[in-house]
């Protein structure tokens, strides 16, 4: 084995099925890889070395006891936004500093069930709310193909942990594209299931009706093995959908376009869209028309209201979901400097103003005013009404082709601190990946090469009606199949090599 | 750095005030330097997301999630739950296996 952490994660599980290598072996090479180069990507909020390799004993054992899970040994990340038992749990916040949950969320248990050692926790924008990583409270984390810039967000940790090679997976979560955004620029695959496919307990909640965990990997398969270890019903969350889901890895194996019907989203793309990846979308289209499948382009005219409702509904969620952070029963609790015998009220205050940082007191203020009295109805109410329209447009869209697509981005990425004070620009970069939230339906970034100006990866987004997640993963592996071909190889090859000074 | 005025033309003007009450029912104490900083990016943001108003006629339903939600239900049989001290150990003050809290009424109260 030259270097294990260069391999895929099915191809880790091939060795480890074939007794080449052990999870011991395996999940430590990630750990020295994690200690040779996180000082310069920070990804990780904590490492758990000592938890990871006990794991990966544990799971050495299981197989020579005879069992065979898919990805029994492969180690992971998780975004810190998924409480885990005996680890820390921050979501990016200080109000959450230290903090341990007692319980596991319902994603970890499944990844312990099958015997994925966990690495440890994942860098991300305080609270999941931000599209560039630079809103946590712990320093941003950077994009391994230039370390002056974003890893996207807000899952940056997870996407830049497997691009820099640290994880051959990571768990994100997406409630407008923080899974599908950070993969577009990082040039990594980022899956978001159908809402409801992945159990959100112990998620801490961003907005309920949008949130929704997923698979950060390197290639389609990989993401699709991960996505059959954490999908499935929950009675832990009562908005888990009872069905039974088919093989994603069986799909990914598939690989097939002839005769699919492709519509590309009218709405998202040209102006505002940077030209590398406009071009690369293209091309990603024609390479589709090639292998026989069937292009028309696809009007979704409310698409352009998304971001707006997506602006109001969030925040409406959030200051509901952020309130429990009171400063009593876990967390920080501040007392003001001016009080005498301070009431609960102004700890809870004083806590908050020095626990949040100022993208998520935005947010939580923007949400107070969309649910306050006398506004409810222009601005809360309308999104609904537009969220409506939205789901319609996807309704509509899908009489008419299989599968939809458009750059999951419309720009590459952009330097750290150059939109982080400017909250409509940050905002934008979510503009293509936010109807899919807002409507529940699976959405899927791909790589889908460099653009010309800059050298830095671009995605493709392909999404299908609820339920269909099976299908992203079919045409998703049938394109990166082609275009690994042109490449010559993924297009992880092209990233420059991180200086593992030790 | 730039920012920019708030618009008079929109629906909602967010002044500085109306921020500092809103932060008051968010529980979020803001110095004046915050809401200095925060009050006209939120009214940028409060006029960009007015647009929805103009958008959806009234006979449309609003949605308030992705799928239809029903009630769960499950088995009323007892299970094993969190020990007290587990729940008790991230708490910022315990007194006596409970949560210890700063006064809730008013001193007058």
């Amino acid at each position: 084995m030259s270097d294990l952490t260069r391999m895929s994660a099915a191809a880790l599980a091939a060795a480890l099925r074939g007794g080449d290598v052990s999870s011991v072996e395996v999940t430590r090479a990630h750990l020295d890889r994690i200690q040779a180069v996180d000082p310069q990507v920070h990804a990780f909020l904590h490492v758990d070395g000592d938890g990871a390799l006990e794991q990966a004993a544990a799971a050495d054992e299981r197989r020579a006891g005879g069992e065979d899970g898919a990805l029994l040994g492969v180690p992971i990340a998780v975004k810190d936004i998924l409480v885990t038992r005996g680890m820390p749990t921050t979501c990016g916040s200080k109000i959450l500093h230290g903090w341990v949950p007692p319980y596991d969320a319902s994603v970890v248990t499944s990844l312990r069930a099958a015997g994925m050692p966990l690495l440890g926790k994942t860098n991300m924008d305080e609270f999941a709310m931000g599209s560039s990583t630079e809103h946590s409270a712990y320093g941003p984390t950077r994009n391994p193909w230039d370390l002056h810039r974003i890893p996207g967000g807000s899952g940056g940790g997870s996407s830049a942990a497997v691009t820099a090679f640290e994880a051959p997976l990571a768990i994100g979560t997406d409630t407008g594209g923080s899974i599908r955004q950070p993969g577009a620029v990082t040039g990594t695959v980022g899956v978001k299931p159908t809402y409801g496919g992945v159990s959100r307990y112990g998620l801490v909640a961003l907005a309920s009706s949008l949130d929704q965990a997923g698979p950060v990997a390197r290639t389609v398969l990989d993401a699709a093995l991960l996505h059959d270890v954490i999908a499935g019903h929950d009675l832990m969350d009562s908005t888990s959908i009872d069905v039974q889901w088919p093989s994603m890895a069986a799909a990914a194996q598939v690989s097939d376009v002839d005769g699919l019907r492709v519509g590309v989203v009218k709405e998202l793309g040209g102006e505002g869209y940077q030209r590398g990846v406009r071009d690369r979308f293209d091309e990603a289209v024609r390479l589709l028309v090639g292998a026989g499948a069937d292009v028309v382009e696809v009007s979704c005219p409310h698409f352009e209201y998304a971001l707006a409702a997506y602006y109001l509904i969030l925040p409406s969620e959030a200051s509901s979901n952020l309130a429990k952070f009171d400063a009593m029963r876990y967390g920080l609790r501040v007392l003001p400097d001016d009080v005498a015998a301070p009431s609960a009220e102004q700890v809870m205050a004083a806590t908050r103003e020095a626990g949040l940082g100022d993208e998520v007191k935005r947010r939580i203020i923007l949400g107070t005013f969309a649910l306050s009295s006398g506004y409810y109805d222009a601005y809360y109410g309308q999104a609904q009404k537009v969220r409506t329209l939205i789901s319609q447009d996807f309704a509509a869209a899908f009489e008419q082709v299989d599968v939809l697509m458009s750059p999951t981005a419309p720009t590459t990425a952009f330097k750290i601190g150059e939109k982080l004070d400017d909250p409509l620009a940050m905002y934008l970069n979510d503009i293509a990946t936010i109807p899919a939230n807002l409507a529940g339906v699976p959405g899927l970034s791909l790589p889908s090469g460099l653009a010309d100006e800059d050298g830095l990866p671009t995605g493709v987004q392909i999404l299908a009606p609820a339920l269909e997640d099976a299908r992203l993963y079919r045409v998703a592996a049938a394109l990166e199949a082609m275009l690994h071909e042109r490449w010559g190889g993924p297009l992880l090859d092209r990233a420059p090599e991180l200086d593992a000074a030790a | 750095m730039a920012e920019p005025a708030a618009s008079s033309g929109a629906g909602h003007a967010m002044t500085r005030d109306e921020v500092a009450r809103l932060a008051q029912l968010a529980r979020i104490d803001l110095s004046d330097a915050e809401l200095d900083h925060l009050a006209p990016q939120l009214a940028v943001i409060i006029e960009s997301v007015a647009v929805v108003s103009s958008v959806a006629a009234d006979e449309v339903p609003g949605t308030s999630h992705p799928l239809p939600v029903r009630n769960v239900f499950r088995r009323d049989v007892v299970r094993p739950s969190l020990a007290p001290e587990e729940v008790l150990a991230g708490a910022p003050e315990v007194e006596q296996s409970r949560f210890s809290v700063p006064r809730i009424l008013g001193e007058e109260a």
